[in-house]
């Protein structure tokens, strides 16, 4: 299994500073800007039990409620069957990716969905799951799976997502 | 008449390529008349550079740029101070641009106090580029500013901010104080998100998504090199700079939680600040270095608190309303920016330190992201118009509002960068 940081690559492109010496005090300097491009990553396949339709191991969310972070009861199979996989597969880790409705500080709802990821992960090693199989990470309200601005989208975006290595 | 032959100016050197346009939405009631004179010498240089000093000071809302004739006038000639102050103007600015050998110019002004029939300032400056040209015309609009109001101007400073364009391209924009120059730093599939400029303005702090988890970055912008300062195991986001540059603030789930710790601005030595099993985020030092303000929900709402570096006990700042988050403190230490909730959604808000008194300074309802400018006079913050992100500029007594949006784009993240002599 690959892991992540490996394949984080940056491109530095066109590194030229232009400097026009200050020949009077008070001379402005230029600020030329190079662009840099940030590459990101690209999914690998995974075991069949985890993307078959049919097996509950395909379903990676948990929805919380307004302003809460339980992991509520309709969603503890999904949790109890993730940890099970983990358990038996301890070469397999994971991260998991607390999100958050688009309402308020970009900042304080990245701690918010952290609370989120915190309490999967929390649930998933009560189960047995070790801490370095788990990274419980936000994206707060960067990342809506639906991009509409009504409580149904709301409540589609208060969620944590659980992705396999070579998922991300 | 007056309005129209400054803004048929500003057209003219608008580059093509520009996309940031401002508008002024409010005006101070009683502004300071000044006339701006065409500067002798290179007609098109000229046109450029006088256009952005009228428009830096028209900008303001505290200037009232008196048409000055169309003539030009060279810094070396003695002003008929009678007949501008029969016009009603209070100050003056003529000078000249010239080729200066090797494909260079001289730029030379002088500002004059027409009542006082005297010479208030003055320079020089070499440039060789056009937006040369136009960094030394907002580096005389400082002048100007600093000398007729006692507070520097910031038209020569630098903003950055992030423009989303669909749900796979994401870049983080420099540009003049005034939107133009506008250059892309870093373009990402990810999201990029809260930047931040060091003290010295070479550098910009930002959280970065591209490794599908926030992570903090630091990048040089005239260089371009950028690295991870901290990507420990979680969640790393809401750098905040030392006034001194050497460290940041950042706040860190390694431990769980989201926890405030200082770090050294390459990355090492990180310290933990919060001590409360709480959320502690969006930490700002205080201008000494010695306190940050910062977001927690320790009392069941987000509210703003402040701690001192070194340790020691931590107080609630703000009492009013259950949703206070994002404190940004004013240069001189004495204001505090931040957002508030209430009945209309999201508005900026400034607390004096000093009584605790609050006053909201905006109407709108998705208000986020304050960073004041170098002066203290202004605060840029990220709002929403008909559903599209822009950046406002409001001054700090409320008075004056300068919007700042690109066509067809979100405009969001901004942060205003510091002096840089």
């Amino acid at each position: 299994m690959k892991t992540i940081s490996i394949l984080l690559i940056l491109l530095l492109v066109g590194c030229t500073t232009t400097s026009d010496g200050p020949e009077q005090p008070g001379a402005p300097v230029e600020g030329r800007v190079p662009t840099v491009t940030a590459d990101t990553i690209e999914g690998v396949d995974l075991p069949y039990e985890l993307r078959d339709p049919r097996n509950i191991l395909s379903q990676r969310s948990v929805y919380f409620d307004y302003d809460s972070f339980e992991v509520k009861r309709e969603y503890q199979p999904v949790v109890m069957a993730h940890a099970k996989f983990l358990v038996t597969n301890r070469q397999f880790k994971i991260l998991v990716q607390g999100n958050t409705d688009e309402r308020g500080s970009r900042e304080y709802n990245l701690a918010l969905g952290q609370k989120r990821a915190d309490a999967i992960r929390k649930v998933l090693t009560m189960l047995g799951v070790h801490e370095d199989q788990i990274e419980a990470v936000s994206l707060g309200e960067e990342k809506p799976k639906n991009e509409g601005h009504d409580e149904m989208a709301w409540a589609e975006n208060r969620r944590g997502d659980i992705l396999y290595n070579g998922e991300f | 008449m007056i309005g129209l032959a400054v803004c048929c100016a500003a057209l003219f050197v608008l580059p093509a390529r520009a996309e940031l346009v401002i508008d002024i939405e409010g005006a101070g009631a009683k502004r300071f008349p000044i006339a701006i004179a065409d500067f002798a010498g290179d007609a098109d240089a000229s046109r450029l550079l006088v256009s952005v000093i009228r428009g830096d000071l028209e900008r303001t809302g505290i200037f009232e740029l008196i048409y000055a004739s169309g003539v030009s006038m060279d810094e070396s000639a003695m002003p008929r101070y009678a007949d501008w102050k029969f016009r009603g103007v209070d100050a003056l600015v003529a000078g000249s641009v010239n080729p200066a050998g090797d494909g260079r110019r001289e730029t030379r002004f002088r500002l004059y106090d027409i009542n006082k029939g005297a010479v208030l300032a003055g320079s020089a400056f070499i440039t060789s580029s056009m937006p040369m040209l136009r960094l030394a015309g907002h580096r005389i609009a400082d002048v100007i500013h600093e000398k007729l109001l006692g507070v520097p101007g910031t038209f020569s400073t630098r903003v950055a901010f992030v423009v989303k364009n669909g749900s796979k391209s994401y870049e983080l924009h420099v540009a003049d104080a005034d939107g133009q120059n506008e250059q892309v730093a870093l373009r990402s599939k990810e999201p990029i998100i809260s930047p931040a400029w060091s003290p010295d303005g070479t550098r910009l702090a930002y959280v970065s998504f591209e490794s599908r988890k926030p992570v903090v970055y630091v990048h040089s912008i005239a260089s371009g090199k950028r690295s991870a300062v901290a990507n420990f195991k979680g969640s790393n986001s809401a750098p905040a700079w030392s006034p001194d540059g050497t460290k940041l603030a950042v706040v860190l789930s390694k431990e769980g939680g989201s926890q405030i710790f200082t770090i050294n601005a390459d990355g090492s030595g990180a310290r933990r600040i919060s001590a409360a099993n709480s959320i502690n985020t969006e930490p700002f030092f205080s201008p000494d270095g010695q306190f940050l303000y910062f977001t927690s929900d320790r009392g069941g709402s987000p509210q703003i608190y402040r701690t001192s570096v070194n340790g020691g006990e931590t107080r609630r700042v703000t009492f009013q309303g259950n949703y206070n988050v994002s404190p940004r403190v004013s240069p001189d230490g004495k204001t505090l920016a931040f957002i508030t909730r209430g009945e209309g959604g999201f508005r900026l808000a400034v607390m004096n330190l000093e009584d605790g008194q609050v006053r909201i300074l905006t109407d709108s309802g998705k208000d986020e992201s304050p960073s004041f400018s170098p002066n203290g006079r202004m605060i840029l913050i990220a709002t929403e118009i008909r559903g599209r992100g822009v950046l406002s500029a409001v001054s700090v007594d409320g008075s004056v509002r300068q919007r700042l949006s690109i066509s067809a784009a979100d405009v969001r993240e901004p942060a205003w960068g510091p002096f840089v002599r």
